[in-house]
């Protein structure tokens, strides 16, 4: 009993030195880190993973535009967990990692939102690939930035497509409580009401295992059609439950929708599922072919949602660094001056298509696609007919044209 | 049938007779308890769920949060979804049921309270998957027949979890057997963790998946229908997961009360002390307590996974939050308590489900808040649950 006290007093004692040692040694140095932050464990870490292989292979590929003026580029991942806590302590450690410039994330708009108060206090300068609650841009960060499409524009395109195309006249409405699908949920539902739509229920659910509570009163009331506001892992189980009690209301779901676990437990449940997508399948894209090649012969999988768009983020990111630099004369750049030249850009050509911010960082057109599940088997994912698309200029944009 | 079975009298009856005795003693009577607990349960709440849904459907009396959208009937949608109500209450009731036996259990036996068991549960879940993955891969889930493939999930899960159960009890709790009380319930709530993330790493480097959704949909018995009635069905996992409980809560019964190893642990569960005195082997009975209810944890894993598709590591905390309730609804350390504990736990949160969604001011998140208002009001009245005994001594 003795020695294992010893044992453990020496173990913490060796756990403190090495944390002093390993230590940040000022930023002095010429590195140049980026990290990409989005959930690698737990249900979401399929989304969470193709974020953080995206911004990888981006860095690999292209980091010589950056070592080659003189500085050493690392990549550093992070596991925010889908989880809002998690999120903002691992914000506060890299704000304090000096040589952290900018940061690829997050796939959740709930944990991006407190997570990027942190960045923003320290002018880190956030591109987020998958982010489309509102709130993301409409706090007017000069650091925040999506490439993706928002969830007004989103919630309305889905909106379009049921009441134009699948002819609903009823439909039930469910999310996950979170910012994200609380959110698109909310524009889904106010634009099916404004079209006529009656909407028998909206309700949010924390559940992500026996979904009866939610499905009895649904089944009760027999509506067209039922939109989930959220994220895959939970929707899946509860799409699949739905089915096997007998529902036969066509099933809807925005961006959270989009990855292969979707087909994986959700099964036969989900085939003819319509769901709305930030991220247009890699067919779309002229230059998406080689990247969908280089990641799989990368990372031996088949890339899933949001990978292409944290490439193309990392791709900003870069050539903002090259630009920030230039600017500054060849020395390290200042994290407000990366979150500038961010900002800037200005119809740059990135994988997934041509991007330019407006002042918010929301990008001028979004496109939102509506896409079908097409099969049951998540190989075959990748292969989810493209069913119409929408394009959406943002508010900034549109107030613009408005004025012109 | 009128002759109740009397012990000292049994030696002299014909073996047909004995078989009779026996049958009703431990089968006809356990089921006809559990029929008649579902019947109280079930009749209970369709009531209060009419009532209610007469009171209000037209008038929310002055009470704002009380008000439903004028375009439905409530009394009318009530009594729609009544039938699947009790289906819901029932199935859950009884998952609940067969987790809570493994809190009581151990309860009875050392008081004190394994907060590891909701782990127990999740790995039967995820035990469940892999025998069905492994079956899947062997193309035999659908040659096999669909018995074999449940019995085979039960039964690993079984043996699986009941070994797991009897390894923590030896590793985390025994040792420390004569420390104060909240010591073991530490290293129990150490060992929930561990195992969570255990599961979690351990599925992540086996087959690099966090979720995992049985492929029920390759067995075309799960999914068949079962009409109850005018646009009432069900599927029969639900007709599996109501049968495999009540066999389970029956040999439990059996176990228990006509086993000699039975004997021992109530004796051990009365007094540890005495029962040592007499011969017993106490720390064997413990860990057959142990064995036992983490085997009955590991089944009802599989059947909360048939019912709900997906198991994740994370599923054993809510359902051994509510287990644990129903537990101390029905009196913990009382097993037919558990039962009927567990039936009403899964009635109360099915009727306040189906209800709430009518009230736009409250919805569906209040279920769980409404369910637990009703067991602390219970409490207040009967602390020691509806079945339990007075003890001196508490947690």
């Amino acid at each position: 009993m003795k020695t294992l006290k010893l044992f453990a007093v020496v173990a913490i004692l060796a756990l403190i030195g090495q944390a002093f040692v390993a230590a940040p040694t000022s930023a002095q140095s010429n590195v140049i880190k980026i990290a990409s932050h989005s959930p690698l464990s737990g249900g979401q870490s399929l989304l969470g993973t193709a974020i953080r292989n995206g911004t990888e292979l981006a860095i690999l590929q292209l980091g010589s535009q950056v070592t080659d003026l003189g500085f050493t580029l690392e990549f550093v991942p992070f596991d925010d967990q889908a989880t809002p806590d998690v999120g903002v302590a691992n914000a506060q450690n890299i704000v304090n990692d000096a040589a952290i410039l900018a940061v690829i994330g997050h796939l959740n708009s709930g944990v991006a939102l407190p997570a990027s108060e942190v960045y923003n206090r320290s002018d880190l300068v956030m591109v987020s690939p998958a982010n489309t609650n509102v709130n993301i841009t409409d706090r007017g960060y000069p650091t925040v930035n999506r490439l993706c499409g928002r969830d007004d524009a989103q919630g309305a395109a889905g909106a379009g497509y049921a009441v134009e195309e699948l002819k609903i006249e009823t439909a039930f409405v469910l999310h996950d409580k979170t910012a994200y699908g609380e959110g698109v949920a909310t524009f889904f539902a106010a634009a099916l009401e404004e079209a006529g739509v009656e909407v028998l229920g909206f309700e949010g659910t924390t559940e992500t295992a026996n979904f009866d509570a939610v499905i009895t009163p649904i089944l009760a009331q027999a509506p067209d059609l039922v939109y989930f506001g959220g994220i895959y892992n939970q929707a899946a189980v509860f799409f699949r439950q739905a089915r096997e009690k007998g529902l036969e209301s066509a099933f809807m779901g925005p961006d959270g929708m989009d990855g292969s676990d979707l087909a994986q437990i959700g099964g036969e449940a989900v085939v003819g599922l319509v769901y709305t997508s930030a991220a247009g399948p890699a067919s779309l894209y002229p230059a998406a072919a080689q990247f969908v090649e280089d990641y799989r012969a990368q990372f031996g999988i088949a890339p899933e949602a949001y990978a292409a768009e944290a490439y193309a983020a990392t791709q900003i990111v870069i050539n903002a660094l090259v630009n920030a630099i230039t600017e500054n004369g060849g020395a390290l750049p200042t994290r407000a001056q990366v979150a500038a030249a961010v900002r800037a850009t200005e119809d740059f050509e990135t994988v997934i298509g041509t991007i330019s911010f407006d002042d918010n960082g929301d990008p001028k057109v979004a496109t939102y696609y509506i896409l079908q599940v097409a099969s049951a088997d998540p190989e075959k994912w990748g292969e989810n007919p493209l069913i119409g698309s929408v394009q959406a200029p943002s508010p900034l944009t549109a107030k613009e044209m408005m004025g012109n | 049938m009128t002759a109740v079975p009397n012990i000292a009298s049994s030696t002299q009856r014909s073996p047909l007779e004995a078989l009779g005795n026996w049958l009703l003693q431990y089968i006809l009577r356990p089921v006809l308890q559990i029929l008649l607990f579902v019947f109280i349960a079930g009749g209970s709440i369709s009531l209060l769920a009419l009532v209610v849904g007469f009171v209000l459907q037209t008038d929310w009396h002055g009470i704002d949060i009380l008000r439903v959208p004028a375009r439905i009937n409530l009394f009318e949608q009530v009594v729609r979804q009544l039938p699947n109500m009790l289906l819901d209450g029932i199935t859950i009731g009884f998952v609940y049921a067969v987790i809570a036996l493994g809190y009581t259990m151990v309860y009875g036996v050392l008081k004190f309270i394994n907060f590891a068991h909701s782990e127990i549960f999740m790995v039967g879940g995820v035990v469940g998957y892999e025998v069905m993955i492994r079956l899947r891969a062997a193309d035999m889930l659908s040659s096999l027949s669909p018995l074999v493939v449940i019995v085979l999930m039960i039964g690993v899960a079984m043996v699986i979890c009941g070994t797991l159960a009897t390894v923590v009890e030896r590793v985390a709790y025994k040792p420390l057997r004569g420390a104060p009380r909240l010591v073991p319930l530490i290293s129990a709530i150490g060992v929930s963790f561990f195992l969570t993330d255990f599961v979690r790493g351990f599925q992540a480097l086996n087959r690099n998946v966090f979720n995992m959704p049985y492929p029920t949909d390759q067995v075309t018995f799960f999914n068949e229908r079962i009409v109850l009635a005018q646009g009432v069905s069900t599927t029969n996992t639900t007709l599996i997961i109501i049968v495999s409980a009540i066999v389970m809560l029956v040999g439990l019964n059996y176990f228990v009360n006509a086993t000699k190893i039975g004997k021992g642990i109530r004796a051990v569960s009365q007094d540890q002390a005495t029962a040592s005195l007499m011969g017993i082997n106490v720390n064997l009975m413990i860990t057959i307590t142990f064995m036992v209810g983490g085997a009955l944890g590991g089944a009802a894993g599989v059947l909360y996974g048939l019912k709900t598709t997906n198991v994740t590591p994370y599923i054993g905390f809510i359902p051994g939050l509510k287990a644990f309730t129903a537990a101390v609804l029905g009196g913990i350390g009382n097993i037919t308590g558990a039962m009927l504990g567990g039936l009403l736990l899964g009635m109360l949160e099915a009727f306040f489900s189906a209800l709430l969604p009518y009230f736009p001011a409250l919805g569906l998140g209040y279920s769980d808040i409404f369910a637990f208002a009703v067991l602390i009001l219970v409490l207040l009245f009967r602390p020691t649950g509806l079945l339990g005994k007075k003890v001196d001594e508490k947690v």
